[in-house]
């Protein structure tokens, strides 16, 4: 059984925060190739201050992820975000398991 | 996403309900599917299979990408029985990650001093199995050898299709309660769903080792049932 009072989960926390008048974003892991450390259908919850909970990686692109939701959460357009070891910036936000993912944003509320 | 989607897959999650939710992925979440909900065409296709393996998918609608979303509830274990395999399968399956209920109406055995930290409920099956009926996401370990106390949430588990039923006992022991559970108008196909003897034949010897061939067998049964909704698809 879920508990709906369990912070550590990111549905609960979005929709808490949202109750509390937070901006929230969240962000959902869409595809994946080769290895990656969350599966599709993974969620990450973000609020307007940064806040989050959840993982759509094992913390590699996470900060990333925040700085784009951000984003999202002010203008109010969904986005969708690619990360693999083939991108240019993987030195920064790469994933170090060799795999890449897709992750759809969106504001919620 | 609108508050009302978000607030109705939270309330389906707690209520250890299946939910979908379909999102556009150049836009956002806009519907939401209960499991018994079958749109037409391709999408109801989409979904079943969904709803059967618990793996989100991509698909066109349209022309256009989309993103399906499944929560299936988390896998449940109920052990009826409050005796030795039930204290070590409890912290076995709790690293596992499966959620797990004890439950003996015979007080001596079901004491929080023999189970701290365990859910567990000193009663009947049929008045603790009333508040949180079992479900397709949970597996039915009965452990006592007693009939008066295992036959009943037996019976319910085959009814509710619980994804695992084992029972401990003998194959003679066993051969009785065939018996008993055909008088109560289960069919042989349903019968022969039940692991007994419980757990993986590993020669496990003391309590402990029942237990992870208990845990072994609930495992096996719950990644088939993923598989085999992944090889429908």
């Amino acid at each position: 059984m879920t508990d709906l009072t369990d912070m550590q989960d990111p549905l609960i926390a979005a929709e808490v925060w949202l109750a509390e008048g937070r901006g929230v974003a969240l962000a959902t892991v869409i595809e994946t190739w080769g290895s990656a450390p969350r599966p599709v259908g993974s969620h990450l919850a973000i609020d307007s201050d940064g806040n989050f909970m959840g993982s759509v990686s094992g913390g590699c692109v996470e900060g990333a992820v925040i700085t784009e939701a951000t984003e999202v959460i002010a203008s109010g357009t969904p986005r969708i975000l690619e990360f693999g070891v083939a991108d240019e910036t993987a030195w920064r936000v790469g994933l170090s398991c060799g795999g890449r993912i897709r992750v759809h944003v969106e504001r919620l509320g | 996403m609108r508050m009302d989607i978000l607030h109705a897959v939270n309330r389906a999650r707690a209520n250890r309900r299946a939910i979908a939710t379909l999102t556009e992925l150049d836009g956002e979440t806009v519907q939401v599917f209960d499991e018994g909900d079958r749109p037409e065409g391709a999408l109801g296709e989409t979904l079943e299979k969904a709803f059967r393996s618990g793996k989100p998918t991509v698909l066109d609608l349209d022309g256009k990408p989309h993103f399906l979303n499944v929560y299936l509830p988390p896998a449940r274990i109920v052990v009826i029985g409050a005796v030795h395999i039930s204290q070590a399968l409890a912290p076995m399956a709790r690293l596992a990650g499966y959620d797990l209920t004890v439950i003996d109406p015979r007080t001596a055995f079901a004491t929080p001093e023999r189970f701290e930290g365990v859910d567990l409920i000193a009663d009947w099956p049929e008045d603790a199995l009333k508040d949180r009926p079992l479900d397709a996401y949970t597996a039915l370990a009965a452990v006592t050898h007693d009939p008066k106390i295992d036959d009943l949430p037996i019976l319910s588990a085959l009814r509710a299709g619980c994804f695992y039923i084992g029972a401990l006992g003998s194959r003679k022991t066993h051969a009785k309660r065939v018996e008993r559970l055909k008088a109560e108008g289960m069919t042989d196909d349903q019968i022969a769903t039940i692991s007994a003897p419980i757990g993986l034949d590993i020669g496990a010897a003391t309590p402990a080792e029942i237990a992870v061939a208990v845990l072994a067998d609930i495992i096996r049964a719950y990644r088939q049932r993923s598989l085999a909704g992944k090889d429908a698809a």
